[in-house]
């Protein structure tokens, strides 16, 4: 990401700010601050990469509801710096919305950051927002989207209508950055089928409902793909580099749940069209939660999930054919402690990813939380191949307000 | 109403009686109290949980509470935590069934996902506190079987001792004996007995006030874990009866924008 985008966000957000004085004092503030340690086990592959990264992150959120009605105005800027990875510094507006209530309809208007979906190893389904791939490559954290999101709640579900205008690119870690692609992706050559690039306007419609025990959601999407090809290129130093490409594709998607007893059925499927060959893609399976093991009042989840994709090995993704197990233990303690443990096995392959997270609260207003993720066996062939040399461990220690 | 300070009302005695079994006098108890506490329509709470280890250390948390009480069927009830601060914003939308497994929607504010949870977690603490799901959740009365046991005097009161058993599967009860004293008809204390019949913990209800000049609620409820030695105090404030809440302040669209 250049210098000049990132100083632009930061100009945006302290704009943002300045317009608020006014309201900032009805309002109330709330929001984090955090100290994040990563360490990496090996080597890197590139001399540029580092073992070990400091970084600092902020984000402040302001919210405010307008006295007498429902409607609400919140304001969450997102700020990293990192010891040494430039792209992986970067300012956000997480969200600047306006939200109008009505009689069995809302407005919401401004950049959001909102959720699709129900399975735990991938998010197929979710499409707003972009990925802020330097966060996490576990691809849950997300770019502020601008959009105009009509909802008419009836009894028949909840119908969301969504204008897109502003497209967000993937951010990619820089050249001193770890988990990244060998060559790294340049971000300043990013590639659009739409003429109109960035200002391309996509559009979203989903229907959503509850019957008894079901969850369902049915969605479809319109516009730039959130998700870019990379193709080989040369920087301007002649050296070689990865180019995102943003196609226009259409994608249909269906998410749903049963919930009945200590069960949790899963099951999210996507089609997509207007990225190389049509493709479809699937995630199901349970979630199974045993209440007070070991004589004791923690509840032990396990999960297992199935990923598939028939685009086979030629699928940009490392899941095509995939079984996902994991376990989550949630303490219950005062402390809110959780473990989730996971291993994410490639069945064509010995490729296996292993995750463990882990969090807990320190006193009334600390955090801590640690991640550990290592990768092994993957072919050349296969996308998690970039990160054989990446294994880490982050501890994170955050202060809430 | 019921959520929350539920079981504070739901078994106010019928005062005359018939010849007639233990079950049906426990069950005809339980209809009553029900019977008086119906009406109410909306309310919304405050409440503050102190949480104390058995070494006295305590641990805060804060909440708003809204509930609909809906005809035919259990209360609908969203909870917004407002403290810890890193939980702050996450909310919880609870429709709550006469009969089968009730409805729990879990909003979590950094994901802004919401998560349909498992109902079979009734068992387990609420936030962490003694409270389980089950004991703060809605005491529709066809979720429990009944019995009268005998009169007693508690705390000065003429009370009834009755013993009710859930009938969910779920449950990490094999009954309770709760006092309801006259003569108001208050339950006073409930002595939860734990899977293996042993006696886990007492509730007790302090500083009752009545709203709308019908609804009993108290000020405090006290959970005393008897096994671990760890207690949960509930502070409720600022109760509004009828504040207006509708069948549209419970849904998903409210629950993520709740806080």
């Amino acid at each position: 990401m250049s210098l000049t985008r990132n100083l632009n966000l930061r100009f945006s957000i302290a704009g943002g700010l300045m317009a608020m004085a006014t309201f900032a004092m009805a309002g109330e503030w709330s929001g984090f601050v955090s100290l994040e340690h990563q360490g990496f086990f090996h080597l890197p592959l590139s001399p540029e990469q580092h073992r070990t990264y400091f970084s600092v992150v902020a984000q402040p959120e302001y919210y405010h509801r307008i006295a007498g009605t429902k409607d609400s105005f919140t304001f969450v800027p997102f700020v990293r710096a990192d010891q040494h990875d430039p792209e992986r510094s970067h300012a956000d507006i997480r969200e600047l919305t306006w939200i109008k209530v009505g009689e069995g309809h809302e407005w919401r208007l401004g950049i959001r950051k909102l959720f699709w979906g129900v399975t735990e190893s991938q998010h197929l389904v979710d499409i707003i927002n972009q990925t802020d791939l330097v966060e996490n490559i576990d691809l849950e954290e997300k770019l502020g989207q601008p959009m105009v999101n009509f909802a008419l709640i009836r009894d028949w579900g909840t119908l969301n209508a969504f204008v897109l205008p502003g497209f967000r690119e993937r951010t990619f870690p820089g050249a001193e950055g770890r988990l990244r692609t060998s060559p790294r992706v340049d971000t300043e050559q990013a590639s659009y089928e739409s003429a109109r690039q960035r200002r391309h306007i996509d559009y979203a419609l989903r229907w959503s409902n509850s019957i008894s025990g079901w969850d369902i959601g049915l969605s479809q999407f319109y516009g730039t793909s959130r998700e870019p090809r990379l193709l080989p290129g040369v920087d301007g130093n002649g050296l070689p580099v990865l180019i995102p490409r943003y196609d226009l594709i259409h994608q249909s998607g269906l998410d749903v749940q049963l919930t009945e007893g200590s069960w949790l059925w899963k099951l999210e499927a996507i089609r997509r069209s207007g990225q190389g060959t049509t493709f479809s893609a699937a995630t199901g399976g349970f979630e199974y939660t045993f209440t007070g093991v070991f004589g004791t009042v923690m509840d032990l989840g396990v999960i297992a999930e199935y990923l598939y994709d028939n685009r086979d090995s030629a699928a940009p993704t490392p899941f095509q054919n995939d079984v996902m197990v994991g376990l989550r233990l949630t303490a219950n303690d005062v402390q809110s402690s959780e473990l989730l443990v996971g291993v994410i096995d490639d069945r064509r392959s010995a490729a296996r990813s292993f995750n463990l997270e882990a969090s807990r609260r320190l006193g009334a207003h600390y955090k801590l939380s640690l991640e550990l993720r290592a990768f092994t066996g993957a072919p050349a062939t296969d996308p998690v191949f970039v990160w054989r040399r990446d294994d880490y461990l982050q501890l994170e220690l955050a202060r809430y307000f | 109403m019921k959520y929350w300070i539920g079981v504070a009302l739901v078994l106010f005695a019928a005062p005359v009686v018939l010849a007639e079994t233990p079950q049906e006098k426990g069950l005809a108890i339980a209809r009553e109290s029900d019977r008086l506490d119906q009406g109410f329509g909306d309310y919304t709470a405050n409440m503050e949980m102190i949480l104390r280890n058995r070494q006295g250390e305590e641990s805060v948390r804060r909440l708003r509470i809204s509930t609909l009480e809906v005809k035919g069927d259990g209360d609908k009830s969203l909870t917004v935590f407002d403290d810890p601060a890193d939980v702050k914003g996450t909310a919880l939308l609870t429709f709550t069934h006469k009969t089968g497994e009730d409805d729990q929607w879990l909003y979590l504010p950094a994901l802004k996902r919401v998560k349909r949870i498992a109902s079979s977690n009734k068992s387990g603490p609420f936030m962490g506190s003694e409270f389980a799901y089950e004991d703060v959740g809605s005491q529709e009365i066809e979720k429990y079987a009944y019995k009268y046991l005998r009169d007693e005097t508690h705390e000065g009161k003429q009370c009834f001792v009755i013993e009710r058993y859930p009938v969910d599967k779920y449950s990490g009860y094999t009954r309770q004996m709760v006092w309801i004293c006259q003569p108001e008809y208050r339950p006073w204390k409930i002595d939860f007995y734990d899977r293996k019949d042993s006696l886990l913990k007492t509730l007790v209800w302090r500083g009752y006030r009545q709203y709308l000049g019908k609804y009993w609620r108290a000020d405090e409820m006290f959970m005393q874990n008897h096994q671990s030695g760890k207690s949960t105090l509930l502070k409720w404030s600022d109760y509004r009866f009828r504040a207006g809440l509708r069948d549209a302040d419970f849904n998903e669209a409210s629950l993520k924008r709740a806080r």
